[in-house]
């Protein structure tokens, strides 16, 4: 039975999706933070998908493949009263875009929401397939 | 008589089996939607499906050697490689990917009807069966 299949496709695509969020949330949420641990400013994190075969015959699922840092440049504010600031005033901040943040997050949360509905629709299938010849 | 029994109902048994498959696919094809480079697949269902019903599988599947007379036959697989193909798409996008997320979510619909109608068939020839044995 591939129908089987079906949810360990969906469960894939379920958790890169819910991963690509965690990017989105953690990039939002530094899209201010000038110093970090170990003194760097942050830098956006966007997640690289690939298609992964699950089991035999042709099923296709979804996973990270890895998270890169933005190349992007970073942005500079002229803030002279900052602690970070250089010496002509400049402070570095991070290179995270709110816009495409939010798009990003709008998409992934739809990507998931259709594979909640594929995997209801393969539940109705199967349970449908056991009450066969009743 | 066990054997006219299979014959009547090989049919649904097999589109069911050409149906479940495609399922998969469709699925693997709205899974990836956001894969860059990946391409959608598809079955072609009329094939697959006469294939399946002659029982010799599709071109290029791999089949089981049988060097005994009372050896099966194997099943194999519908949705191999050979019988996959690539949809061709509507509007391409910069990164490759060939998802058309209405046309996999309306044949994913479409097949899962289709597969509960081949079920219901199947329920009803089982059910007719049952009533010419117990009378």
């Amino acid at each position: 039975m591939s129908l089987f299949n079906i949810f360990n496709v969906a469960g894939s695509a379920m958790n890169a999706q819910s991963q690509r969020l965690n990017t989105v949330a953690s990039n939002l949420a530094n899209a201010d933070s000038a110093t970090s641990a170990n003194g760097e400013v942050y830098k956006a994190k966007q997640v690289v998908f690939a298609a992964t075969p699950v089991g035999e015959n042709g099923a296709t699922g979804v996973n990270v493949a890895a998270v890169v840092e933005d190349q992007s440049p970073m942005k500079v504010v002229y803030d002279p009263k900052n602690p970070l600031a250089d010496d002509k005033g400049y402070v570095t901040m991070p290179n995270v875009n709110v816009v495409e943040e939010m798009v990003n997050m709008i998409s992934a949360s739809r990507s998931y929401q259709s594979n909640v509905e594929m995997m209801n629709t393969t539940k109705t299938l199967l349970l449908k397939t056991l009450t066969l010849g009743q | 008589m066990l054997n006219r029994l299979d014959d009547m109902l090989n049919f649904h048994h097999q589109a069911l089996r050409v149906r479940d498959q495609r399922q998969q696919v469709l699925a693997s094809n709205i899974a990836n939607a956001d894969t860059p480079n990946f391409k959608a697949r598809d079955l072609d269902f009329k094939t697959a499906l006469q294939g399946a019903l002659k029982g010799a599988g599709t071109p290029g599947a791999v089949t089981v050697a049988t060097t005994a007379p009372g050896h099966m036959k194997g099943n194999p697989g519908i949705a191999s490689d050979a019988n996959l193909l690539y949809r061709t798409p509507a509007q391409g996008s910069v990164d490759g990917n060939t998802v058309d997320m209405d046309a996999e979510r309306a044949a994913f619909a479409d097949n899962a009807i289709h597969y509960e109608f081949n079920l219901n068939r199947l329920s009803s020839q089982i059910k007719s069966l049952l009533s010419v044995i117990q009378g």
